[in-house]
């Protein structure tokens, strides 16, 4: 032990930290985590761009849209949308693996607000995912994606992604602090997001899957979202020949995703927050 | 002066099982106190209960004299916790984890820094607080939890089994930094499976088993309730073991034990010429032995002694289902 007296600090009367400063220093934390861990770094690139290239190249000479649009440009909206589940899956992992090695019970015994770290939780996952999702917008530049769209609706499109990652961010953090560890938690994450990305209209036309598979498929929240960005990026909802207006899948969009927020978000925080 | 932890008939029951069974402890300021016992015995579950992650089903537990249930806000204000892990961030360095979390207590970026610095100088950790997480041995990584739990400056120390799975020198370590604490004046609850642990360390040892406080006093005054001395013999030869346990029985005022693992036969022992009087009867029964000792009891004994059952045993038959029910 050493052997020279450090000067005390002054003596202080402990208030915690407040809602922002305990939520940062949580979100901060994950997000240094990430990126000091460079497996973590360049599996979600790598395996982002093996996904692309995959569907763009192996798949895509096989797929037709059925609408005037090229495979690439029917494609990467939905991939996009999609990046969502498989950049963010981690998150479920991450919070179960917090959970069973006493993070969370050191957070909890810490005289801040209490959701304050699940609140972090989410804001450094969601920054991470939209990373992904930047570097996955690059890749798609360059396999010859070319929108055909203005800014307003780029914007929306942008606001979106951003909403529905924050909202289904609440899906994988939930998901880690009702899981054991983090093996079943990837688990869970894994048995839940194949569906919602394969059965659905983000890789293929609705159209093409079997018949008791479309119901499904057609008014599950991720097709919705990849038509809403579908239309928004190549020209509006005809175009990609789709039924309704873009604005009815921005709508319908926003309406899942706020639920899926509200629902997830307390679930989590409750979870997190209570005194068995 | 307000006793620093009171818990008066605390019950936690999960499902079936009853991890605390009107479990009473007072813990005085001024020195560290252990609770002892074996895996499942409820340990983990108390220091939970006392640090506001559980909530009891029954009975009161004051912190400071803050009541946990209607307060706890302000216990956490007062405690500092280290769990069974090193809950500290591998990919942050060992500065960085330890403003983190003086941060969270709501010190100012300044005043975190001063912190962080001051606990890892005392931790003997100031070489390495530049250096990632990830390249600290298991040691300095549980240092630098029991530094993470020190930032905010607590009243109160929770240490659930802090020294589980370090090297000896690691342990002997971790054990100085717990003494310097309590010279500082901070109070610490310690949990334990090691006997030398609380005899090393606690002023106040409780020993529980079962949810209940079974044994509870200084180190000096279980061992008095273990009654006698010990009168310990290894012999040369691993078949004499038998001989020497009959010819200790003619002695001891109770059963001899045979301990094959150390090799060695004990017996409890009244009064003070038992030594000479076994060195006699082993010499005219021509067994050697390569050691013969007169010592006080050890909490092993005193555990025996007041459960009638050895910590081992208990260990095995109650298993880890209450720790490990709650753990994730």
């Amino acid at each position: 032990m050493t052997t020279t007296t450090a000067p005390q600090a002054p003596v202080r009367r402990v208030v915690g930290a407040g809602y922002t400063t305990a939520a940062l220093q949580s979100a901060k934390r994950t997000v240094l985590q990430f990126f000091r861990t460079p497996q973590l770094l360049m599996l979600g690139t790598v395996q982002g761009a093996l996904f692309l290239f995959m569907f763009r190249y192996i798949f895509g000479g096989a797929i037709r849209p059925g609408s005037a649009v090229d495979y690439v440009d029917f494609l990467v909206p939905g991939f996009l949308v999609t990046g969502i589940l498989w950049l963010g899956m981690s998150a479920a992992s991450g919070v179960a693996d917090d959970a069973a090695t006493g993070v969370h019970d050191r957070l909890r015994s810490l005289p801040i607000p209490r959701s304050a770290p699940m609140i972090g939780r989410s804001l450094a996952d969601t920054a991470l995912t939209l990373w992904g999702l930047l570097i996955a917008t690059m890749l798609a530049f360059i396999v010859g994606f070319r929108p055909d769209t203005d800014i307003a609706a780029v914007a929306l499109a942008v606001g979106l992604l951003v909403f529905a990652t924050y909202s289904f961010m609440w899906v994988f953090i939930t998901i880690g602090v009702i899981s054991a560890n983090a093996q079943s938690a990837q688990g869970t994450a894994t048995l839940l997001i194949v569906p919602l990305a394969f059965v659905s209209a983000s890789y293929v036309p609705a159209d093409t899957l079997p018949g008791w598979m479309q119901p499904v498929a057609n008014n599950q929240p991720f097709t919705i979202a990849a038509n809403a960005v579908r239309s928004l990026l190549l020209g509006g909802a005809e175009d990609v020949g789709l039924e309704h207006s873009t604005g009815h899948w921005v709508a319908l969009s926003l309406i899942w995703f706020t639920a899926i927020l509200a629902v997830f978000a307390s679930i989590a925080v409750a979870r997190f927050a209570r005194r068995r | 002066m307000t006793p620093i932890i009171e818990a008066s008939s605390v019950v936690k029951r999960f499902g079936e099982v009853r991890a605390l069974d009107g479990l009473e402890l007072v813990a005085r300021s001024g020195h560290i106190t252990a609770l002892l016992g074996p895996n499942g015995a409820g340990k983990t579950t108390f220091v939970r209960t006392v640090a506001t992650l559980l909530q009891p089903d029954a009975g009161e537990i004051r912190v400071a004299g803050i009541d946990a249930r209607a307060q706890p806000d302000r216990v956490r204000r007062a405690i500092g916790l280290a769990g069974q892990f090193a809950s500290v961030e591998p990919a942050m360095t060992g500065l960085e984890n330890l403003r983190m979390v003086g941060r969270l207590f709501g010190l100012s970026r300044r005043e975190a820094r001063v912190a962080a610095t001051d606990v890892l100088d005392r931790l003997g950790l100031a070489h390495a607080g530049d250096r990632l997480l990830r390249t600290y041995s298991g040691g300095m990584r549980r240092r630098l939890d029991l530094g993470a739990s020190l930032v905010g400056r607590p009243r109160l120390l929770l240490l659930d089994e802090p020294t589980t799975g370090l090297d000896p020198r690691g342990r002997i370590d971790l054990w100085d930094a717990i003494r310097d604490l309590v010279a500082d004046g901070t109070d610490v609850l310690l949990t334990t499976q090691y006997l030398e642990e609380a005899d090393q360390l606690a002023g106040h040892v409780v020993i529980i088993d079962h949810g209940r406080v079974i044994a509870a006093g200084t180190p000096d005054e279980l061992k008095d309730r273990a009654g006698t001395n010990v009168l310990e013999v290894r012999p040369r030869r691993q078949g004499d073991l038998p001989a020497i346990e009959v010819a200790l029985a003619t002695i001891g005022t109770d059963a001899p034990q045979t301990d094959i693992g150390t090799q060695r036969v004990s017996v409890p022992v009244a009064g003070g010429d038992q030594l000479r009087d076994i060195v006699r009867l082993l010499d005219d029964r021509g067994i050697e032995a390569d050691d013969i000792g007169l010592r006080r009891p050890t909490l092993d004994e005193v555990f025996l002694a007041v459960t009638g059952k050895p910590l081992d045993a208990s260990d095995a038959d109650s298993g880890h289902r209450t720790e490990t029910t709650h753990a994730a």
